[in-house]
């Protein structure tokens, strides 16, 4: 028990088992009826029941979510490179972006289906406009945070744009284009979702907007479940990613230490 | 006398700002001959820092004439190494790499450099830190790796601001001697930009005296000390005396800075 405890990975779990306990006691202790909300086992039994049906169904929000993902880091990084070293450039788009972000995506999401029809273009499109944000604004906080210094230093060296850029800048704005990203992975599961809430015959959204038609809160709460392992995996795997990729970052440093 | 190595005729910076121009330097003169460390003390915002990056080529001169080597400077100088007031490593680098950077921005034959890195490192007394990341350093060391990547490539001028700024007492006096030691055994021209007059009595040939903003000179000193310098030179009368003269400026100027 003592090493459960202790280990990093079993206490997010322990806290979902103390949660689930709590969920059931309140349940019986206020007499919820199931029709508001459906005990912890009742949910783990249509889980159980769904799976297959689950899964094949996560595979498209899947896709659609690492679909817009990419399409925030592939648009994103080179608008916020632009908008680093450019004051004319920010001056023209970063407001421009700002107010992007304050339009309701809920509220556009129904027009890329007319534009786009059913498929998975809207879906990635919806994921891509939540996802995008976070990447542009971390990563133009990361390429400006270079010392001026070190660019002095690099000059005197004779240092050419290139070199300058693979050399000192890229490295030194992965860790803040990293932070970006993780919250970029996990908004796009929420856009991919919405695109599929609007207009769409597949996907978990779809699953949580027909399983609320059929007051089926076992299955939605199911599909809640799936949602979240989707997003908790994706942001695991970028997190494995980023270990690999800045192991010297002050946030990495305790186990590198101890590998090194 | 040997000629300027580095020589600046009524060298002018004024800054442009948005409240209009500001001038950092008056026309300056003077030379910098070949071998020789030059100091340079002056009170905060006088433009010391900006003298050192007109010679580096880092910022351009607003009128007058500069040149290093015999030859205008008219952009980043390549022939130079410098070292600032932090040591600017490169997180994801080890010492030896960050050692290193110097040679593979100006492609320089790698295993060459390698080697010349090493003999450095020891010369710095880093021996067993090469593989070490600048987090792992204390600042003394840390400074110490930028200033063995300002010399990696043997520049026959090295250009450091404040670079023991940032150090507590102790390891600095340790900084000064073994930059002395440097020094001596390299005898490359030292430009060296300080708010402590002490380091710059101790470490030079000549003191520059610069007055407050904008920059001018206001003396300049000879200092004649016998060659090479223990601490102990810094508690005989002529030091005690040379200090107290540089000294007297900034109290004259009513600001005393250290």
């Amino acid at each position: 028990m003592k090493t459960l405890l202790t280990s990093q990975w079993a206490r997010p779990f322990l806290l979902i088992l103390v949660l689930l306990v709590l969920w059931d006691i309140s349940i019986r202790v206020f007499a919820i009826p199931a029709y508001l909300v459906p005990a912890p086992l009742e949910v783990v039994v249509q889980l159980w029941r769904e799976w297959p049906m689950l899964l094949s169904q996560a595979i498209p929000t899947t896709w659609a979510t690492l679909g817009g993902f990419a399409l925030s880091v592939v648009v994103g990084v080179p608008i916020a490179m632009l908008i680093a070293y450019s004051p004319l450039v920010e001056s023209f788009v970063y407001p421009l972006l700002v107010f992007s972000q304050s339009i309701p995506k809920v509220a556009v999401a129904p027009l890329f289906v007319v534009w786009f029809g059913f498929g998975i273009i809207p879906k990635v499109i919806a994921a891509f406009l939540l996802g995008f944000f976070p990447v542009v604004v971390s990563t133009v906080m990361g390429f400006k945070s270079i010392e001026h210094d070190m660019v002095d230093l690099a000059r005197s060296m004779g240092s050419s744009r290139w070199q300058m850029f693979f050399k000192i800048s890229l490295p030194q704005a992965l860790p803040a284009m990293f932070s970006g990203m993780k919250v970029s992975i996990t908004l796009a599961v929420v856009g991919a979702v919405v695109g599929e809430f609007v207009g769409s015959n597949s996907g978990i959204g779809y699953v949580l907007q027909k399983a609320n038609g059929n007051f089926d809160l076992p299955l939605m709460f199911a599909a809640l479940v799936i949602l979240s392992m989707i997003g908790v995996i994706l942001f695991v795997l970028l997190d494995v990613i980023e270990r690999m990729m800045i192991p010297w970052h002050a946030s990495h440093r305790q186990e590198f230490m101890a590998t090194a | 006398m040997a000629p300027g190595l580095i020589t600046l005729d009524k060298v002018t910076k004024i800054y442009q700002t948005k409240d209009g121009p500001v001038e950092s330097l008056r026309p300056l003169s003077f030379d910098i001959r070949e071998g020789e460390f030059v100091s340079v003390v002056g009170p905060s915002g006088c433009g010391k820092s900006t003298l050192l990056k007109l010679v580096a080529g880092l910022l351009p001169i607003t009128a007058g004439q500069l040149s290093l080597l015999g030859r205008r400077i008219d952009g980043p100088q390549k022939n130079v190494g410098i070292v600032f007031q932090g040591a600017v490593l490169l997180a994801w680098r080890t010492v030896l790499d960050n050692i290193l950077l110097q040679a593979e921005i100006r492609h320089l034959p790698m295993a060459a450099a390698r080697e010349r890195a090493l003999a450095l490192i020891k010369m710095a007394g880093l021996s067993g830190f090469e593989h070490k990341y600048p987090w792992q350093l204390s600042g003394g060391m840390q400074q110490r790796v930028s200033i063995c990547r300002a010399l990696l490539h043997d520049p026959p001028v090295l250009l450091m601001d404040e670079p023991f700024g940032a150090l507590d007492a102790m390891t600095r006096e340790k900084m000064n001697l073994e930059l002395q030691r440097i020094w001596y055994g390299s005898k490359k021209t030292v430009l060296l930009i300080t708010h402590s007059i002490p380091e710059a009595v101790f470490l030079s040939d000549r003191v520059l005296v610069m007055s407050e903003r904008p920059g001018s000179i206001a003396a300049i000193y000879d200092i004649d000390l016998p060659r090479p310098r223990s601490l102990d030179v810094m508690s005989t009368p002529e030091f005690a005396h040379l200090a107290k003269t540089i000294r007297g400026h900034f109290f004259a100027q009513g600001s005393l800075d250290h």
